[in-house]
């Protein structure tokens, strides 16, 4: 019984998140009161407005910088004084970058086909994982289940010098292993983390309806749980991309240094630290390369957030 | 169900691909990195047992400042990130038009690969080119150019900054996410009785987000202990060390100057701070909840 204070702090902390997840937003008929709390007077407005333009504009500056020197031609980049807004500003970075930064295609690739097979690995392993947690009280589970979440604790950094070895001595250097094998192995806590109190909330009668037809285990898991599991796996699935995606440096910088297996954040800090920096084609190169995460954060921005928060006890 | 005894082996057969994985890449590495700071492992095949020398020379050597400078780096990085977050959240929970978007445009310095977003600081922090620089000195608030990461001091705050700024999203939204679930009643409640905004602000809102303060400090504190990429990209822990925390400085030791013996007695220093704040979260959030439900 010693696990059970944390089990319930574990259901408490992943709270918050879960019903940003399942209201989303959901307007519910406005009571008198509620409406006039909500009213504010056209100083409030400016404050609040005014509020948020600072903050969002500390989020987003060096995104709109980045764009701005993207659009700049190189000639105007390095004069002075500074101006903010590119006179003559063009889009011709965005195709000459592509003969400049050779391999970039490459690089694209790598990341997106690096975090696909993350993803897949890591919910392999999670799913099962998940479901265990989630429906058997057996001995030990709140030990173990902080255990996963201490992993969390430890970046990757702290265990770099016998990762190195252990991935050298198991020949994985130089190689996509190098980086996925690692990589996958920091992804997993957040993942079980998310999934189980997704799977917590299917009603337990569905399994015992199935065991008293006489299905196995097994195939409770495969032909009941995991069908109406899937949105949650597909939310689980989505995050674990993100993060695949936005992580990839330290195992990428370290384990690896062929051109051809580097990911893109690796590739592109190759050239920063160069002499002859073509800086609008590298942050038009940078654009491209994260392009594909702002328009899934647009679409899927509710799961994410829903998942991210979850995924708190990471970060 | 039936058997216990069955559940609990089917069970652990589940578990049993995540944590051998779990064993083998993060639990072996953690023996390992004991293991080898009681050795002089280099980049040569073999290496002897040295006992304590490795511990004995770091802290010889600058490796209190170190320690402090992390400290303080920290420090600085978790309360600025705290209280922009509780601003943050704040604005977005104001039911305004448009909030729906603001919230996501708060989001991209947390999902976008964060090395790209660091490259885009290092950017700004030019002196010639970059953003800061050259709007300080448009407003004449400054009269000639500031290289940011070229000074100690300046670029110490420079990598705070951009610490921050990874930091912020996520504790916003967390926050945000606590502040929509405390009972709309209660507003409803003081407002009745003629509180004003800002009363209810500090009497419920704040007092309702303190355990989602708390677990996010300590979960903001982890990361922020083991940030890496930051400052690796901006900085590589100069100039002259000014910006080189325990994690910059291991790697330097161990990758950098291939001493691996020497580096896991760092990395080991920096497990024990670990552990010890990741005893302090599952006490405080243990605490918190049984408190609630009391």
């Amino acid at each position: 019984m010693t696990d059970q204070p944390l089990n319930i702090a574990a259901e408490k902390t992943a709270h918050p998140a879960d019903d940003l997840a399942v209201v989303p937003a959901v307007k519910k008929p406005a009571k008198a009161v509620r409406a006039m709390i909500d009213r504010y007077t056209w100083y409030e407005y400016v404050a609040i407005y005014a509020g948020i333009f600072v903050f969002l504009f500390f989020v987003l500056a060096p995104f709109i910088e980045g764009f701005m020197v993207s659009l700049k031609p190189l000639s105007r980049l390095f004069s002075t004084p500074y101006s903010f807004w590119p006179e003559q500003g063009s889009l011709t970075a965005y195709f000459t970058m592509w003969q400049s930064v050779p391999g970039f295609w490459r690089y694209i690739l790598n990341s997106l086909g690096l975090s696909t097979v993350i993803t897949v690995v890591v919910l392999i392993m999670v799913v099962p994982a998940a479901y265990a947690f989630a429906r058997f009280p057996f001995k030990g589970r709140g030990i173990m289940l902080a255990g996963f979440l201490a992993v969390n604790m430890f970046s990757g950094a702290v265990l770099l010098i016998p990762l190195y070895r252990l991935m050298r001595s198991l020949g994985f250097l130089n190689t996509y292993f190098a980086m996925i094998v690692p990589g996958v192995a920091f992804l997993i806590p957040s993942a079980i983390w998310l999934l189980r109190t997704y799977m917590m909330r299917i009603p337990r009668e569905l399994d015992e309806a199935a065991w008293v037809d006489g299905a196995s285990r097994l195939y409770t898991l495969r032909r009941v749980i995991l069908p109406i599991a899937m949105p949650g796996i597909s939310v689980v699935a989505i995050t674990t991309f993100i993060g695949a995606y936005a992580q990839q440096f330290i195992f990428a910088l370290t384990f690896n240094s062929k051109t051809e297996f580097m990911p893109l954040p690796i590739g592109l800090f190759a050239y920063f630290g160069r002499q002859e920096v073509v800086w609008n084609e590298l942050m038009a190169a940078s654009f491209v390369g994260i392009s594909p995460v702002l328009i899934l954060i647009v679409f899927l921005q509710r799961y994410l957030v829903a998942g991210l928060t979850a995924g708190a006890v990471k970060t | 169900m039936t058997s216990t005894r069955n559940a609990t082996l089917f069970a652990l057969a589940l578990l049993a691909p995540a944590l051998l994985y779990i064993i083998g890449i993060v639990a072996y590495p953690l023996v390992d990195t004991i293991n080898l700071s009681f050795t002089n492992a280099a980049l040569k095949k073999t290496y002897e047992f040295v006992g304590w020398a490795n511990y004995e020379k770091i802290f010889k050597n600058n490796f209190n400042d170190v320690i402090v400078r992390t400290f303080v780096w920290t420090f600085f990085s978790v309360s600025i990130k705290m209280i922009v977050g509780t601003f943050g959240a704040v604005l977005l929970n104001a039911a305004v038009p448009g909030r729906a978007l603001f919230r996501i445009l708060t989001m991209p310095p947390w999902v976008v690969p964060m090395a790209i977003g660091i490259f885009m600081w290092g950017w700004m922090y030019n002196g010639q080119f970059g953003m800061i620089s050259g709007l300080l000195q448009n407003f004449h608030i400054v009269d000639g150019p500031i290289a940011w990461l070229a000074y100690g001091n300046t670029a110490f705050w420079a990598t705070i900054v951009t610490d921050v700024w990874i930091g912020v999203p996520l504790v916003t939204i967390y926050l945000l996410a606590a502040m929509q679930s405390i009972p709309r009643d209660l507003y409803e409640a003081a407002w009745t009785d003629g509180a004003g905004r800002f009363y209810r602000f500090r009497r419920i809102t704040f007092p309702m987000i303190i355990p989602a303060l708390v677990t996010m400090s300590l979960l903001s504190l982890i990361a922020t202990f083991n940030s890496f990429d930051i400052i690796w990209i901006l900085t590589r822990g100069g100039p002259s060390g000014s910006t080189t925390t325990m994690i910059i400085d291991t790697y330097k030791t161990a990758i950098g100057s291939y001493k691996y013996g020497e580096g896991a007695a760092r990395a080991v220093m920096i497990c024990i701070f670990l552990s010890l704040f990741c005893l302090a979260y599952f006490r405080v959030v243990g605490k918190i909840n049984t408190g609630e439900k009391a």
